[in-house]
């Protein structure tokens, strides 16, 4: 069965806090801290980028992989909304620096905050097709907030990695279910700096929609229930959706509480859940079963049922654990800091 | 424009991977790479990646950088020695430049080293950051 050999993130150590941004803006922090759950976020310096950051976190996906060596990796996709170039992939820098090169599959994929999850699907696809022996999906972003939207709120930055493979398993991946339609809630088009959105029909039509779409055919699919699981991790925009949709589903707090990451975090767009799932098998137990269900505006979301193998014991302390990049050392920015990090600031060349 | 490119790309093996050569006579590591010892005159070598954490030996701090690094100041450039003893120069990050201290155990962590204006290409490298854990 195809499934999760090394697991790796990177986060920023920067953070801004809400009431920093609210202050600039005019605006009510309460209300987003409390409506929205968001108290910081992490903020990319200008030396950091959705390169770098899949960098280091492929870097200790490797680590945590022990036995795979980077010439058998056979594809590295890259999901982002972020990527540093228009024309030129991320993924050759990435397999470059990893000692990938030069016989391997390189894209990068897009699908606003859903990028991170579609890699991981085609990787696992590979890699249960027979095509290639090992595939790297990572899922990394620096995600951009106009100035003074609801977004710059949220919007963040951070990486999460996995190599898939057949053997030496940490997790099976035991079922996997996409949904999705046309839904117009978010997008960006071309030349402009920053996304817009539909404001509030982010969340039922879209958000809510295919997320429990996507939850609701895979439990059905796979015959489980929300108690059958350990953990669960849902994309999470904000603190507040990936919470709502838990419980609505029938979902504990306590099932999501590991890899819950946006009130500090932010949104990592297509890093969140794959982040938030790097959170849990951190803390995760052999034969736990973790629920996982990504977001994409546009529309779409991936839901994937990992089990959790006795190797996870010997690999989780390989590499620095997620939560302690969350939470430790960290550096807090004002806001014309953040400004000048995020390139906002218009200068002579 | 092209020749940057090209010169970065030639670089790759090193600012990428930390590529190093092992001397077979000396047992000397040298980084960047050479092609011959240059106490022995030995050309018998071996690849060696560098470890990736080390403390710094001595560093100095740029207050008025040129236009390229102007976004960064002020910010150190600093010698450190690795595990292993090679001692590679680069710059910290991610690091209050008054935290900086002579001994400080650093980590090689993977960066965009600089930009060649809004429409060049992006060189990426490694960088020292604190380490922390």
């Amino acid at each position: 069965m195809a499934g999760i050999v090394g697991y790796g993130a990177h986060l920023p150590r920067h953070r801004i806090k809400v009431e920093e941004i609210a202050k600039v803006w005019g605006q009510d922090a309460e209300s987003y801290k409390k409506g929205l759950m968001l108290r910081e976020k992490s903020v990319p310096p200008p030396d950091m980028d959705t390169i770098t950051l899949a960098v280091e976190a492929a870097r200790r996906a490797l680590k945590r992989a022990v036995v795979v060596k980077p010439s058998e990796i056979g594809a590295v996709y890259v999901g982002s909304e972020s990527h540093p170039y228009a024309v030129k992939p991320t993924g050759t820098t990435v397999a470059e620096a990893l000692g990938a090169t030069p016989d391997i599959h390189c894209a990068d994929f897009e699908f606003a905050c859903k990028a991170g999850s579609e890699a991981m699907f085609v990787a696992l696809s590979h890699v249960a097709s027979g095509y290639m022996k090992y595939a790297l999906a990572i899922a990394a972003d620096t995600s951009q907030g106009a100035p003074g939207d609801a977004l710059e709120f949220s919007a963040a930055a951070g990486a999460g990695a996995f190599i898939m493979g057949m053997d030496n398993l940490i997790a099976d991946c035991l079922f996997t279910h996409s949904y999705m339609t046309d839904t117009p809630d978010f997008w960006r088009r071309e030349h402009q700096f920053y996304p817009q959105h539909g404001g509030r029909f982010t969340g039922e039509e879209a958000y809510f929609k295919h997320t429990k779409g996507a939850s609701n055919a895979i439990l059905k699919k796979s015959g489980m229930q929300p108690k059958d699981f350990a953990y669960a991790v849902f994309h999470q925009p904000n603190g507040k959706f990936p919470q709502r949709v838990a419980l609505e589903l029938g979902f504990t707090q306590e099932q999501i509480n590991p890899g819950w990451l946006a009130p500090t975090l932010g949104n990592t767009y297509s890093g969140a859940s794959p982040i938030g799932l790097t959170a849990t098998l951190d803390v995760a137990k052999p034969g736990d079963m973790i629920f996982m269900c990504s977001y994409g505006s546009g529309a779409g979301s991936d839901a994937f049922i990992w089990k959790v193998t006795d190797r996870i014991n010997q690999v989780r302390d390989l590499a620095v654990r997620t939560k302690k990049l969350l939470d430790e050392n960290v550096m807090y920015v004002q806001y014309g800091t953040y400004a000048k990090f995020r390139h906002k600031i218009i200068k002579n060349d | 424009m092209t020749m940057f490119s090209a010169r970065n790309w030639r670089e790759y093996p090193q600012r990428y991977r930390l590529e190093a050569v092992k001397f077979k006579k000396s047992g000397k590591t040298y980084f960047p790479p050479r092609q011959v010892d240059p106490e022995t005159g030995d050309t018998e070598r071996e690849m060696v990646v560098l470890p990736d954490t080390g403390k710094i030996l001595t560093y100095t701090v740029i207050r008025t950088p040129g236009p390229m690094f102007k976004d960064l100041a002020p910010y150190a450039l600093a010698i450190a020695e690795l595990t292993d003893g090679t001692r590679l120069m680069a710059q910290v990050t991610d690091c209050d430049v008054d935290a900086i201290k002579i001994g400080m155990e650093v980590r090689l962590e993977f960066r965009r080293v600089q930009s060649e204006g809004a429409s060049g290409v992006l060189s990426y490298g490694y960088k020292f950051v604190p380490k922390w854990y």
